[in-house]
Order: structure tokens, then sequence, then C-alpha cells
């Protein structure tokens, strides 16, 4: 990377591995095909037409990369999924709905690099067999959306997309899909439904898993724009090259996004788990403003369980059993896991000493009524119920018991719905009250006792209008 | 109704974008049309649905559902304010209060299902959206399809003299 000159202020922290990133903020670089190709783009997917598709898919299975949108699955091995005697057209979709509170990588890689994209779409669409793919942006990313048809239209005009690309017989056809708003759309059922041209209400699995049952019921694979650029990267590489960076398990890079009361917020590209949640925060991210000191942090997109400062964890670490503290965990996907939490989109939010929990429960609790699609009576009501509950211990109107039915409401929704929204919103309220219980209980008031409301009597004197 | 040949051929256009169903074109002629007027009305709704070959409420049953459609005439410039836990915590609440000031807009009457208050003299309209994923550098908002990153209230008037 010696070679490479980022725009002042830009360069990578010494700490940083950028692969997906390379060309983030870089000096004299445009998201022109020519600027691509000049720094040897499209050369893989030119490359990678000649292998068997199934090579390709090994090379992924190999690689051990995990889905970087939030559930962290093996992408090769959802690739497999695909029926084996499948006559229907396969579909693959490019998930770049980047929704989850917190995480902000896609927008740069699509405002920024977008060909990136595209040549890891063109290798994902030969191995799974798909001709027609389709890019889900999110509506908010208007010049994105812009950025992407352009990239689209020069890849064309040189047959890199369209009839026998690279002068194979492989045609494919991407075309960029505008959102409308939604955070649901990007749940993947919820997408697809959303492609159809309906409200995108997730469909049940099973039987509804997209690679047998997905767009217009056919087999289709959703990917995370990060996911499918990694594509690219562990077939220039190899897939057993690739890993071996990161650790076992856990492989690869993944770009970590950092915000709220932190010196320096920021995008990172780090190898996955060889930088600690500490290193993060006071190496790479300059630490804590001025007197202030590390309350909570929420390690994975708003949905992810908070990680109070103080909380210690037993982790295996080999054969042996081993205690860390928040500061020490590696910031992978299993370790975040045994710690309760997750690693979700790489959406890392910070919170220090100056921040009222109540104040920042109650508004992740107003996302989520507002994003419920509503399908599933417990969430769209609950999520609704969650909001009413927090608005009142932040207003002063809340008694101490409105904390135990907050926790109700919560433990209500989780495993009761359709899809895994029901989980992200019910977890930040359940591991806020776990872990500061007391502060919440203190931001109400025993005056507010008579006025205690629970769902069924907010149910009866609810506004029906 | 009376569609431009230019908006016609952009329809045409992206309904060629999927083969195996016209009704997945539906958003996209959404956008369109609020591109071109502004928000979405009966009119519209009606048009969409005969185009594609659908019941009305199949494509009305879209506008109520997402967010990024509008029912009535926002401002000539219409405004986002990121209001998601990073923004928020980087002072969106005050950098909402300094735009509506500054623009004099009232948001009182802004309730779940009207978000958006216009300001009298319609140039400008605003709104809370969640999360525009650009955490790291709130708080953020849109104005149209403009997007810009930390704007504290102090520049919320700066903000607003780039449009006229």
């Amino acid at each position: 990377m010696a070679d490479i000159k980022y725009r002042k202020g830009k360069t990578p922290h010494k700490r940083e591995y950028r692969l997906i990133f390379r060309n983030i903020d870089r000096e004299g670089w445009d998201p022109s095909l020519a600027t691509y190709e000049a720094d040897g783009g499209y050369q893989m997917a030119k490359k990678g037409l000649a292998m068997q598709p199934g090579e390709i898919t090994d090379e992924v299975k190999a690689s051990g990369l995990r889905g970087r949108g939030g559930a962290g699955f093996p992408t090769g091995v959802k690739w497999t999924f695909i029926p084996p005697h499948n006559t229907k057209p396969v579909y693959l979709i490019c998930n770049c709905d980047e929704s989850e509170p917190g995480t902000f990588k896609d927008r740069y890689i699509v405002h920024q690099d977008p060909h990136q994209l595209i040549e890891g779409m063109i290798l994902s669409s030969y191995a799974v067999g798909a001709h027609v793919a389709y890019i889900y942006i999110r509506e908010e990313f208007p010049e994105g959306a812009r950025i992407l048809e352009t990239a689209i239209a020069e890849a064309r005009e040189k047959s890199y997309l369209g009839k026998g690309i690279f002068g194979s017989d492989f045609d494919l056809e991407i075309y960029v899909h505008r959102g409308a708003g939604a955070y649901i759309c990007g749940e993947e059922t919820g997408l697809i439904e959303s492609l159809e041209g309906k409200r995108p209400y997730p469909r049940i699995k099973p039987p509804y898993f997209p690679a047998a049952l997905g767009l217009y019921m056919s087999p289709t694979i959703v990917n995370n724009v990060e996911s499918l650029c990694h594509v690219k990267h562990i077939l220039e590489m190899g897939g057993e090259a690739y890993a071996r960076l990161g650790t076992p398990r856990n492989t690869g890079t993944r770009i970590l996004c950092v915000s709220g009361d932190i010196k320096k917020p920021g995008y990172f590209e780090v190898e996955v788990g060889k930088v600690t949640l500490g290193e993060l925060i006071y190496d790479i991210c300059g630490g804590l403003k001025e007197g202030r000191k590390l309350k909570a942090v929420i390690p994975g997109g708003s949905s992810a369980k908070v990680l109070r400062a103080d909380e210690r964890f037993i982790i295996n670490q080999g054969d042996e059993k081993v205690e860390i503290g928040v500061e020490d965990i590696p910031m992978d996907f299993d370790t975040l896991m045994a710690c309760g939490s997750m690693a979700g989109s790489g959406g890392v939010i910070i919170m220090d000493d100056s921040r009222s929990m109540s104040w920042v429960l109650n508004n992740i609790n107003h996302f989520y009524a507002h994003e419920s699609c509503g399908q599933c009576t417990p969430c769209r009501e609950g999520t609704l119920w969650m909001q009413k509950i927090t608005d009142r211990i932040t207003n002063g109107s809340a008694s101490p018991e409105d904390v135990e039915t907050l926790k109700s409401v919560a433990d209500n929704i989780e495993g009761k719905t359709i899809c895994a929204f029901g989980e992200a919103a019910s977890w930040p309220v359940q591991s806020f009250i776990a872990k500061f219980h007391d502060e919440l209980v203190a931001d109400t008031d025993e005056a507010n006792a008579d006025s205690v409301v629970t769902p069924e009597g907010m149910l009866a004197t609810a506004d029906l209008k | 109704m009376d569609v431009k040949k230019e908006l016609l051929e952009k329809i045409d256009e992206a309904i060629t974008h999927y083969p195996e169903s016209k009704r997945s074109a539906t958003l996209p002629l959404l956008h369109l049309f609020q591109e071109e007027h502004g928000y979405i009305n009966d009119e519209t709704v009606e048009w969409i649905a005969d185009k594609l070959g659908l019941e009305p409420i199949n494509v009305l049953e879209l506008v109520t559902f997402y967010p990024g459609f509008r029912q009535s005439a926002p401002g000539k410039f219409h405004i986002r304010v990121c209001r998601t836990l990073s923004c928020a915590m980087a002072g969106s609440e005050e950098l909402m209060e300094a735009l509506c000031e500054k623009a004099g807009i009232d948001r009182s009457g802004v309730s779940h299902h009207h978000p958006i208050a216009v300001g009298k003299d319609g140039k400008f309209s605003i709104e809370f959206a969640e999360c525009l994923a650009s955490c790291g550098t709130g708080p953020v908002c849109l104005v149209n399809d403009d997007f810009y990153e930390e704007i504290t209230p102090m520049n919320a008037g700066k903000l607003l003299k780039k449009y006229n």
C-alpha cells in the first residue's frame, strides 16, 4: 500500500488493512471506469469467467467470508443453498439498503468505488448462475444511485455487462433499484417483496429461504455490498490466503464504523479480530473527548446489545477460559457473540459518562417504532408501547414500575415475529434494562405511581382516531 | 393525465428492467413522478396502476407505506434532518430548531402521519428522517438530493442561503 497516496487528513491508520477501502479517499481517484481499469480493475472478472462457477464458490467457501450485512452467515455456504437441480432463473441482489443506525461503510464504496462492486457482482453472478442482478439501494443515496447507473452504463459500453461479457458466453444485466426510505427493506425477504413492487412485509422462513424461493419465487442470493466486494479480493488472493487474514473462523478484513462520543469518528478497515475494542477506541479513534470516561458501547449497529464499560466476560481462548473486560474484546463475530452482543453490521456507537441512558434508549425506541413494518402484532404494537414508555421516562412522567413493564413488552416481542426485526427492536431495551436498570429507575418518580400505565391500559385508552 | 414525452420514455425504459414482472416497476415509476411533480396524487396513482396492469390500491398502499413518498406538495427545497442516535448525539434536534427558525417553519402540527412541515412562503419544507447512514459526520441532512455533513446549528443560515 506504500505507493498509494490518500487525500490530506485521510491517510488510513497504521493498524488498518485496506482491501475494500483501498481506493477510498485516494489522491487522484474518481469513480470512473477509466480510473478503475488503469488500476488493474476488471482483470479479476476476466480471469474469473474462465474458471468454472463452482471453483469460484469453492474459493469463497475456503476464504471463510462471513456476510458483512449483520448476520455474519458464511457467504459461500449461502450460495450453495440454491437447489441443485434448479431450472428457474437465478437472481443476485446486492443489498445496498445500508440503514442499520451506526453503519456507514457501503456509502463510500458506492460513491467512490462503484466499479469494485460491479466487478464483485459479475464474479458472484457467474458463480451462482444469475443473468439478472439488482442493486437495491436506499432512496436516501440519490447521488449514489446516479453514480451506480453511470458506472453500469460505462461497463455496458465496453461489453463488461450485457451479452457475452468479456467475449465469454456469459450474459449479465445489472439494474439499480431504489428503495423508498424503509429500514425493513434491509431484511432480505422484505427487500425481495419490495423489489416485486409490494409492501416490504418479510416472508416467513421456512419455506421462503431466498436461495430456494426468492425473487418471483426463484432462487435468489442476497448479499451485502461489502461482502460482494470481498469476492473479488478473495479470488485475487486465493481463498486460503484470504483466510489467513483475520483470525480463525473470523477471516478477512472488515470495515468498522465508529460514531458517537469519540475524538475521531470514522471508518476503519481492519483484520477481523486483530483489533480490540479498547485499541479501536483509544489508539485508532484517539480516545474519548477531554475529561470524559467510557460509559457504554453499542458494538454492531443499534440492534446489537449494549455493553457497559465495567462489564467482565468469561470467554474461551483456545482450551482456556479467560476473563476479559469490555476494552479487551477482539472485534470479531464469535467473541462479541460470546459476550452477549454481536458484531452485526460493524457500526460501533460510543457513549461517554455525559449521556443519559434513558435518552439514548428512547432515541433507539423511536427508530424501531417508526420502522416496524406492522405485519406482526407484537412488533407493531410493542415497539410503539416501548417508545411511549421511554418517552415518559425521559419527560419525567414515568413511575418506577414502568421499567418492568418496558421489559415485559420487549420480552413479548422477541421470538414472536416473522423476521428478526422483533429481536432488533427488543435487544436494545432488554440490554439497557439489564445493564442500566438503576439509572432508568432513577429517571422515574414514585410520585407518578398512581398513573402507572400497563399495556392493557394503554390499549384501552389508545387514541383510536 | 398528460405525461411529458421525456418522462414517458424514462418510464418505458424503467419497465424493461423487470422482464419477469411489470409490477416491480411500481417503485421506480413513483420515484419518476415524484421527481417531476414533487409528490404523488390520486391521478398519478391511477395512471401508474393502469400502465402496469394493477389495481390503484396496489400503488396507493406503497405510497402510504414508504416514508420516501409524499402525498402533498413539499417546499421548493425539501430538507431531511437525520434524527437517529449518532446524529442526535451530535445535535440534530438543535439543528432542526435552528433550520426551522431561519426558514420560518412551524413544526407544531407535525405528527406520525403528517411528518412534513412547509414554510408559509413554500420555499422550504422540513422533516426528520431516520438514519441517513453517515453516522461519523453528524448531524447530517439532505436538501432535495444534496447531502450535507457536520452541519451545526450555527451553520443553518449559511446552508439555507445556498438555495434561492
